[in-house]
């Protein structure tokens, strides 16, 4: 027998009730509902700061119902350090693009992640720069076209995609590093407990915990959204290959729970 | 103690949270004391990988509503720009302290004041300031520091103490008293997790150009009261002076001594030592310039307080310069010489404007 009264899905009330001015297909929306939904999961959102970056998602605090600070381009890790040093009770996390956490940025997440910095990072990574107009990523793909690799990233030229878990599992500061992705149901499962178990890790004081996010972007992949839902496992996994980089609890846990 | 240690006291004395510096020449006694004294107070000390990272770690402790600060020198308050600008876009209250080396570039580690214009004039992008004070002495690093913090949190704003290398380096008694009471004030705006209200997202970006021209309009409100309200300078012996010196920081010093000699032989020569750089005490320089015939202004630049004293006296009165850069510092008796020369052939053409 099926209820008609059982409420089986809603939005969650971590989001705000706006429609996101994001392109049709574009990754952030779904990234931003594992976010609340994490959040709404642990019941943290009144303790909560996250810190918004420089590009796509600059504008994330008109969706997600949190304090949010706003943070220098690449900096959100080392504001997102002094929050948490000043208030060790909050539950602190940066929500960063590719260009923000891995061009940029790269020192700031470099060092958060090797003092195993109490935070956690959401880090999407779409291969290209979407704000200003879709430039060269540090995580653009070899022969990819971008406006400033017209014929394409090469080895000579630019160098090969940064590979942000390889690199930061490297360190003995991270407690938890995984690459997801949303690009169909079963996926998103997945990037939903990845999520959770990084922001679980903060809330155990475990230290850093970084999820990156494979997220479409047909602007400027110049396809329909379908077709770059389904480039992620053609083309994207190839390079950035999924799974759990790290898990561990950080040499330097100072096991303070949030 | 020394300046740079002076500086440490002064921000325990604040009641500091968090401090986060990068090691520089010649203020590492300030981020070595912090180190050593922070953490047993159960305060943050946290070393950062870049002075552009600890420029953002203040600006996330100060968006947590604690009081922090940073500390550098020259090339390193360069690269804090940066967040100096997002800090005062978004209206956050914090405290630099610029212990200023030689430039530009790497420069050299050699006391200089070649930052005046940095520190007076905003310093990064976008129309701002930085109440900037200038100590001039070991006292008054502790006592500015105290001072830049109070300013900071009344006014929301990054507050610069502009020192130079040979402030931080010497050493001079300091009267330590009994701490005074520590001002904190609410700050309702902080992000603490929205908790029984709504949201908070602290940020200068305003998208939307109405909005960003009111907000700009706001922040220019709040400078204007700053104008009204922080001018500070010194006089001494101003009263009667035929020429009244103009420095601020180590100059004063050098500056004052020299009046001192000029004095003992009867001539007529004053200081006037502008405290806040930003705001320039411009009605305090014109009143002690009443009786002057001139202005020697000195600095340890090829010449940027002089726009300031220029600005404050309108080109009223001729202007002598005394600026040496690169580390290179006038002498008092260099001073001293020039007082002379001034003051005596005004007395000399005075003599020969009666016999005629």
């Amino acid at each position: 027998m099926i209820d008609a009264e059982k409420k089986v899905f809603a939005r969650s009330p971590v989001l705000e009730p706006n429609l996101t001015h994001y392109c049709p297909g574009c990754g952030h929306g779904i990234a931003h509902r594992l976010v609340a939904e994490a959040i709404e999961h642990y019941g943290i959102r009144e303790r909560t700061v996250c810190v918004a970056p420089v590009g796509c998602s600059v504008l994330a605090y008109k969706y997600i119902a949190i304090d949010m600070s706003e943070a220098a381009h690449g900096r959100a890790p080392a504001v997102a350090t002094g929050i948490k040093r000043a208030r060790p009770e909050l539950f602190v996390m940066t929500y960063q693009g590719d260009g923000d956490l891995a061009a940029i940025g790269t020192a700031e997440i470099v060092h958060a992640a090797n003092r195993g910095e109490n935070i956690s990072v959401v880090f999407v990574n779409n291969a290209v720069y979407g704000m200003t107009g879709g430039q060269m990523a540090p995580t653009t793909t070899l022969g990819q076209k971008t406006t400033t690799t017209p014929t394409g990233r090469t080895m000579q030229n630019e160098g090969g995609p940064i590979k942000v878990c390889e690199m930061l599992s490297a360190l003995d500061g991270p407690s938890y590093i995984a690459r997801v992705t949303v690009n169909k149901p079963a996926a998103v499962r997945k990037a939903r407990q990845a999520v959770l178990t990084a922001f679980g890790r903060q809330l155990e004081g475990k230290g850093f915990s970084l999820v990156e996010i494979l997220s479409p972007c047909p602007t400027y992949w110049r396809m329909p959204p379908v077709k770059a839902m389904a480039a992620i496992d053609e083309w994207m996994v190839k390079v950035f290959p999924l799974g759990v980089f790290k898990d561990k609890e950080s040499a330097g846990a100072r096991n303070e729970k949030t | 103690m020394s300046g740079n240690d002076a500086v440490v006291e002064g921000a325990i004395r604040a009641d500091v949270d968090c401090y986060f510096g990068y090691p520089i020449t010649p203020q590492n006694e300030i981020i070595g004391g912090m180190a050593a004294r922070l953490p047993p107070l159960g305060k943050v000390f946290l070393q950062s990988e870049s002075e552009l990272a600890a420029i953002s770690m203040v600006h996330g402790a100060a968006a947590a509503g604690k009081r922090t600060m940073t500390t550098s020198s020259s090339p390193g308050v360069s690269l804090m720009q940066e967040g100096i600008s997002y800090l005062a876009g978004t209206q956050l209250p914090a405290v630099i302290v610029n212990v200023q080396r030689g430039g530009p570039g790497l420069g050299n580690i050699s006391p200089s004041q070649g930052d005046y214009f940095q520190s007076t004039r905003g310093g990064g992008h976008g129309d701002y300031y930085t109440i900037t004070l200038a100590p001039d002495s070991v006292q008054e690093m502790l006592d500015f520091t105290v001072r830049a913090f109070d300013l900071a949190d009344r006014y929301r704003t990054p507050v610069v103490v502009l020192a130079d290398g040979r402030l931080g380096q010497m050493m001079e008694p300091v009267e330590l008293g009994d701490p005074a009471p520590v001002r904190r004030i609410e700050k309702p705006w902080a992000l603490t997790g929205a908790k029984d209200r709504p949201p908070h997202f602290l940020c200068s970006m305003r998208l939307p150009p109405g909005d960003l021209a009111e907000h700009n309009r706001e922040l220019q409100k709040v400078y204007r009261e700053i104008e009204r309200r922080e001018p500070d300078g010194e006089s001494y012996q101003t009263a009667d002076a035929k020429i009244v010196f103009v420095a601020y920081g180590t100059c004063a010093r050098l500056c004052r001594e020299a009046i001192d000699t000029l004095r003992d032989e009867g001539l007529r020569a004053g200081l006037f030592r502008p405290i806040t750089l930003w705001p320039f005490p411009r009605k305090k320089l014109q009143a002690s310039l009443k009786k002057a015939k001139r202005i020697v202004v000195v600095e340890l630049s090829a010449g940027q307080l002089i726009e300031d004293v220029q600005l404050s006296s309108a080109d009223r009165l001729p202007i002598e310069f005394v600026g040496r850069m690169g580390g290179e510092s006038p002498s008092v008796k260099e001073l001293v010489a020039l007082g002379r020369k001034l003051l005596q052939k005004k007395r000399k053409s005075a003599a020969k404007g009666k016999h005629r």
